[in-house]
């Protein structure tokens, strides 16, 4: 656990102190908002969106888990940078439990995450967000969140272990990007045509966005199926990780 | 003068090898927007059914931005190399050579400018490809690649001017962004007239590069309509020639500190 502590809290310091970490995480998902509802508020008047909150809530639903798994993801590029300065190898040294280096970087990408959720959800609230769902629905629309930064951090890091070069950087991100952005961002599943309705209607990030906007409209249709497909992927990439980890480690 | 061509067309050379031999640079302007093009025409195509929407063709609407945006990731990543060319030195190694500073910056905007028109024919053979007819023909095609062409040398011109003052691949490669936020904050996924927040067409009016992906967009959903195509061309222009000023002076400064 003092693994764990230790590295969380090195990443944290560097997140809030260095604006190079810290600007991209917050300015990327304040950016994809403002643009999405400024620039494409008209689409609700598309035949058959029925979305009922209106264009803001809907499109705060997707920066909110895009926000989420890229949290993860710049946590990996954090990872692939502490291999190529040669500070990992120093950590895996000094470490007398390794897995508190995973759980620590998981921590550090919450922290990174919640942080960039508070200031997201402040403009959305300013932009006159409206809200259907009560306080448990709400509650739930943050936690998919946070299960999802998790996952993103895993599936990071078990890349990052593998690759242990700053040239992992597309590696990571360019997986989680396409999932993201093949999936309803724009409008929902029944409006999507062609071959990315058939692309977006087996996307795992589908069921957690039709999710979350079930959630803050306050009438969730897809609870089970959206906390099972999070569980499912972190267990997946939790081995994942920790495989990558045994491959650094065996890599020296 | 015939020295000065071939020095320009070396240096041009070099910059388009250089790239050439980092697969990343080759392969990530070519995919990327063509991503982001898979995307937003499958994921906005039900904008054709608003009222007032140009044309029936989401497609035709959307391939616009690639060139755009690869003219912009192909200037910063070719004015990443700058910088690095002045990180390690070589540009005060080539001051100490005959080579003229504006024959620099030629050579260097011209090897940023192959790259970027390789791109371009990439991009109209996958729209093709997609379905995307020129509504302006072949000749549109030919207009197409010129109108690249000054945009690129417009972005690739602030590049340089970015690279020769901070001497910084990091500052260069903090460019994407910005321009990003340009590309964004345009006319890139829904007409003008049709963006309903005030605040946000307001933006997009002022944002210089709404005019440029307007300039492409009008090449391939009308048929010759020339206001569009002459202001692209008038912006560009513009952007290019205040961009070379900036970067001339840079250079001349830069050459002035080494």
């Amino acid at each position: 656990m003092s693994v764990a502590k230790g590295v969380a809290w090195r990443q944290v310091h560097n997140f809030f102190t260095n604006p190079s970490f810290l600007l991209p995480s917050l300015l990327f998902p304040l950016f994809f908002f403002i643009a999405f509802v400024g620039g494409l508020s008209r689409i609700r008047e598309v035949p058959g969106f029925n979305f009922p909150l209106g264009y803001t809530a809907f499109q705060f639903v997707f920066v909110l888990l895009q926000s989420a798994a890229f949290s993860g993801v710049f946590t990996g590029f954090g990872i692939a940078r502490d291999f190529e300065t040669g500070f990992m190898r120093r950590l895996m040294l000094a470490a007398p439990n390794r897995l508190g280096i995973v759980i620590g970087y998981a921590i550090a990408g919450l922290v990174r995450w919640i942080t960039v959720i508070v200031v997201v959800t402040g403009v959305a609230f300013a932009a006159q967000m409206k809200i259907g769902g009560d306080g448990v629905d709400l509650f739930g629309l943050y936690v998919l969140g946070f299960l999802l930064s998790i996952v993103g951090t895993l599936w990071s890091t078990g890349v990052a272990m593998r690759l242990r070069t700053q040239q992992a950087f597309p590696v990571i991100q360019m997986p989680v990007f396409i999932l993201l952005f093949f999936a309803p961002v724009y409008v929902p599943l029944g409006l999507l045509q062609g071959w990315l309705h058939g692309v977006a209607r087996v996307n795992p990030i589908t069921p957690l966005l039709e999710e979350g906007r079930g959630l803050i409209s306050g009438s969730p249709e897809k609870t089970l199926l959206a906390f099972a497909i999070l569980f499912g992927l972190l267990i997946f990439f939790s081995v994942w990780a920790i495989r990558g980890l045994w491959r650094a480690e065996a890599a020296g | 003068m015939e020295i000065a061509v071939l020095q320009a067309a070396t240096l041009a050379r070099r910059a388009v090898i250089r790239t050439a031999r980092q697969p990343a640079n080759i392969v990530f302007p070519l995919i990327f927007p063509m991503l982001l093009f898979a995307v937003n025409s499958g994921g906005l195509r039900s904008e054709t059914r608003l009222q007032g929407f140009p044309t029936n063709s989401f497609v035709a609407f959307a391939i616009a931005v690639p060139f755009i945006q690869g003219a912009l990731l192909a200037t910063v990543n070719a004015n990443v190399e700058f910088a690095r060319d002045i990180q390690t030195g070589f540009l005060n190694r080539l001051a100490l050579t005959p080579v003229r500073g504006l024959v620099l910056l030629v050579g260097q905007l011209g090897g940023l400018l192959t790259i970027a028109l390789v791109q371009a024919v990439f991009y109209l053979v996958v729209g093709y490809a997609f379905g995307v007819r020129l509504a302006t023909g072949p000749a549109g095609w030919l207009m197409l690649l010129l109108l690249e062409t000054v945009i690129a040398l417009a972005f690739a011109s602030f590049g340089t001017w970015a690279a020769l003052r901070t001497g910084s691949t990091e500052a260069v490669q903090g460019l994407f962004p910005v321009f990003f936020v340009f590309l964004f904050l345009s006319s890139a996924n829904i007409p003008r007239n049709l963006i309903e927040t005030d605040w946000f067409r307001w933006v997009a009016t002022a944002n210089p590069v709404s005019y440029l992906i307007e300039a492409v967009r009008s090449l391939a959903i009308y048929d010759w309509y020339w206001e569009p195509i002459l202001l692209g061309f008038a912006v560009a222009i513009g952007l290019s020639m205040v961009g070379f000023t900036l970067a001339t002076h840079a250079l001349i400064e830069r050459m002035a500190r080494s």
